[in-house]
């Protein structure tokens, strides 16, 4: 039975001062470079702050909005990922020996993060990611030493963007588990307060000592409001009704030809999914050659190199790294980890420099003809008047 | 559903299946002019090295990086364990250089393995071309080892030429001491071969076993065991009875890195042996 | 028990589904032949007016190449098809045979069935199809030969 209650905004800060008092590093949304990214905040006052943003199909932009939100967007180019799975990690370090050599090996660092501003769709990706790294047949101990202790205070989303679809996928945009708080944002008629719902013991103990209130029926009702209102805005829709067998069914549809013709392979796509994992192994030497160290870097299907072997690369064109990335993340992921790869977090349609979306791929292949128009300006865009 | 292994990587927890263990090059002996079988032995007097036959290990060579290479030795040896590969690129031909004693970093073994147990009481035919005789060869000791089990077992090798023989004194040997029937051939001919000549695959249409009661173990390039299921297919065998060793881009063996994807299958851990009706579906597909 | 030689053919898989008459027929074209090792069969140029079915051993079909010699370039054995250049005009063997092993084979006097096919087109059309099914294997083995599998990565 969710528990509700009432933190007033000023109070917010002492939220932060909680998680610092009990060492956690505070990471969530602020604003850097004309975009929402993800690092570390000292203060409330970091967060963008009556801003939001606009998304279409390649175009991201901030505006401000004529209210101080403090949660008034939706995702940028950044993820969680970026902490849990961060972009270069040290995995050993090895020295020569006589003959031979001598590893030493990385201890993964013991940081307790706090993960301030945590949407639905990014918590479904961690979810999603803990399948790969916390799986059956082996544990990735970096991203388990990471992973653990992780403090979540999520945010449940006040509106959707335009290239958001996480509803279709099941993952938002309310949040319902995986999370020790949950704020709803609201600001009507001069107050403004949120609604937090207790995830964890956790949770209500970093309350302690933050003035309080359980949260009243008609607030809760204001809340459950907006999440609904959030869900029936969706930019994007994607029918997931059978799309693993669809997709297939379909390795040869002249639809990856199509996409082809504008698919840079510039793997933005990758880099700003919260659920893509792969990586890279660089082994590397300093110049006398004694010293030697392994790392661990992002990678993207994308690459012309990822496929390679002996003589050349499996995946040689855009149409089949475009195929490989598309079906993996919604059909043969399905097989891989018993769930869909996407969250519908819309970030892939947006950062793409020519507006690939996703959706519609899916849509041009189930042979339905897009409707005129929906791919740009598709549903207004509620963000400032909220 | 892969069979539990007593050493696979879930049960050695505790240890990080990133780093790599060291071991040492008690023999390199080149075999051809581009292909050398190592002979490794754990240092500092740890156990032994158990391993199926079909599986592999990344090999690291320091400084220079780590190559995936399947394991070439008879299993029933926990002494010592061999690796047969070619010149492919930095790693290898680093690796080609080295010496006895000189020390390798070592993960594994991964992967599945061929059927030596579903092939028990069946004909077993076996096709390999070039260095996918090494993966082979494994199974072949194993199968050896309990010869009673297996009624006929062929093995059709093909070579570049009669210069890339691999392990030309050991077929020799099996031909005499076990009862295996061994068919050579080579695409090239040169000066005094007075052998076969000619594909591998075509000798599969002509070769005495039972394809009522019969698995096939094929390895080798790609379009050699594309060919090769043709020909067990014509020949009547069922994809259920027909097992192929599959290769792609590997850099971290335990399913993380995404390289290996074939399909919805990852090569390191759901592979690299499948069973062709698992992989039918795209076996063959450009571009997979 | 020795076959005869119209058992011989019936049986064979290449003459699998021939009417009964013709099979009669071809048989009677047909004659053993026996090859010790290091036998040639035909030579390169030579008039091509037989074709032979391998019954065993191993022959090389072979070309004079300069400064290289006798290159084998593919083997045939039991159960393989051998020459088929007495179709065609101007029915000369543009390949050598040699045996690599003693060798027993059927060999067909394919100067006289060519004339029965012309006379015959129901035979000629049955004797094709199945020539053409050999010629396209051959061609097949050829290609996969000349893609150097194992060779050196591109």
């Amino acid at each position: 039975m969710p528990e509700n209650l009432v933190l007033a905004r000023e109070h917010l800060q002492g939220l932060f001062n909680a998680l610092k008092t009990r060492d956690y590093q505070v990471l969530g949304p602020t604003v850097r470079d004309g975009a929402i990214v993800y690092d570390e905040l000292n203060s409330v006052e970091e967060l963008p702050i009556g801003w939001t943003d606009e998304q279409q199909g390649g175009s991201y932009r901030l505006k401000k909005r004529n209210d101080r939100a403090c949660f008034g967007y939706v995702v940028g180019p950044h993820s969680w990922k970026r902490f849990l799975h961060p972009p270069a990690v040290r995995l050993w370090q090895a020295a020569r020996n006589g003959k031979g050599f001598q590893i030493l090996e990385e201890k993964p660092a013991k940081k307790k993060m706090a993960f301030v501003g945590v949407r639905a769709c990014e918590l479904h990706a961690v979810a999603i990611q803990d399948r790969v790294f916390l799986g059956d047949s082996a544990i990735d101990s970096h991203y388990q030493a990471r992973r653990d202790g992780i403090f979540v205070l999520a945010v449940n989303c006040g509106q959707a963007g335009n290239t958001c679809f996480c509803a279709s996928m099941g993952a938002g945009p309310k949040v319902e588990s995986g999370f020790d708080l949950a704020l709803t944002e609201i600001l009507e008629g001069g107050e403004h307060y949120f609604v937090a719902e207790i995830g964890t013991e956790l949770g209500r103990e970093i309350l302690k000592g933050i003035p309080q209130a359980a949260a009243s029926a008609a607030q809760v009702e204001k809340a459950k409001a907006i999440h609904a209102a959030t869900a029936n805005q969706m930019g994007r829709s994607l029918d997931t009704v059978g799309i693993k067998e669809l997709l297939y069914a379909n390795l040869e549809h002249p639809r990856w030809d199509e996409v082809a013709t504008r698919c840079l392979t510039c793997a933005n796509c990758t880099m700003v999914c919260p659920t893509c994992f792969c990586s890279t192994v660089e082994d590397v030497t300093d110049l006398t050659g004694e010293h030697a160290e392994r790392w661990r870097k992002w990678d993207s299907c994308f690459t012309n190199d990822f496929s390679y072997i002996h003589g050349g690369s499996v995946r040689a064109t855009a149409k089949s790294r475009y195929r490989q990335w598309m079906t993996h993340k919604l059909a043969t992921w399905i097989d891989q980890f018993g769930s869909s790869g996407c969250v519908g977090c819309g970030r892939c349609i947006t950062w793409c420099p020519v507006g690939i979306d996703i959706t519609e791929e899916v849509r041009a292949i189930r042979g339905t003809a897009s409707p005129a128009g929906a791919g740009d300006s598709g549903k207004e865009q509620h963000g400032a008047d909220a | 559903m892969a069979p539990q292994l007593e050493n696979s990587i879930a049960a050695r927890t505790g240890v990080d299946p990133m780093v790599p263990e060291l071991y040492c090059i008690q023999r390199l002996r080149h075999e051809t002019d581009d292909t050398f079988t190592i002979e490794l032995s754990p240092t500092n007097g740890r156990g032994g090295f158990s391993f199926l036959p079909g599986q592999f290990n990344m090999i690291y060579v320091f400084g220079a990086g780590e190559v995936p290479i399947s394991i070439s030795s008879d299993p029933q040896n926990s002494k010592t364990f061999e690796h047969t590969t070619r010149i492919v690129g930095a790693v290898t031909r680093s690796m080609g250089h080295l010496k006895k004693g000189d020390s390798l970093g070592v993960r594994g073994p991964y992967g599945t393995h061929w059927p030596v147990e579903e092939a028990e009481g069946r004909d077993v035919i076996i096709v390999t071309g070039g260095i996918g005789l090494a993966p082979l060869r494994p199974a072949l000791y194993y199968l050896m080892a309990h010869r009673e089990k297996y009624h006929k077992i062929v093995l059709l090798y093909g070579a570049r030429t009669p210069e890339d023989i691999l392990y030309r004194r050991e077929l020799e040997r099996w031909r005499s001491k076990f009862d295996l029937e061994i068919q050579v051939t080579v695409d090239r001919g040169t000066r005094g071969w007075r052998g076969n000549v000619g594909v591998v695959t075509t000798m599969i249409g002509r070769s005495p076993f039972d394809s009522t009661n019969a698995i096939a173990m094929a390895c080798g390039p790609e379009v050699m065991m594309r060919f090769a299921v043709m020909e067990f297919q014509r020949r009547g065998l069922s994809s259920g009875d027909i097992y192929l060793s599959m290769e792609r881009n590997m850099k971290c063996a335990i399913g993380f890195c995404g390289h290996c994807q074939y399909g919805p299958a990852f090569i390191c851990k759901d592979g690299p042996v499948f069973r062709f009706d698992r992989i039918e579906p795209i076996f063959g597909k450009a571009e997979i | 028990m020795v076959q005869t030689l119209e058992g011989i053919v019936s049986e064979h898989a290449f003459f699998k589904g021939l009417d009964e008459r013709y099979i009669k027929l071809v048989a009677g074209c047909a004659k053993n032949v026996r090859f010790d090792e290091g036998q040639i069969i035909f030579r390169e140029g030579d008039a091509a007016d037989e074709f032979y079915f391998i019954r065993e051993g191993l022959v090389a079909v072979e070309l004079m190449i300069p400064q290289r010699g006798f290159t084998t370039l593919q083997t045939v054995g039991e159960g393989d098809v051998l020459g088929w250049s007495w179709l065609m005009p101007p029915y000369r063997w543009r390949f050598g045979a040699r045996t690599l092993q003693p060798t027993r084979a059927l060999a067909f006097d394919g100067k006289c069935l060519r004339n029965k096919c012309e006379e015959d087109h129901d035979l000629g059309y049955e004797l094709l199809k199945r020539f053409t099914f050999v010629v396209t294997e051959r061609l097949e083995a050829t290609r996969l030969q000349l893609l150097d599998l194992y060779g050196a990565p591109a």
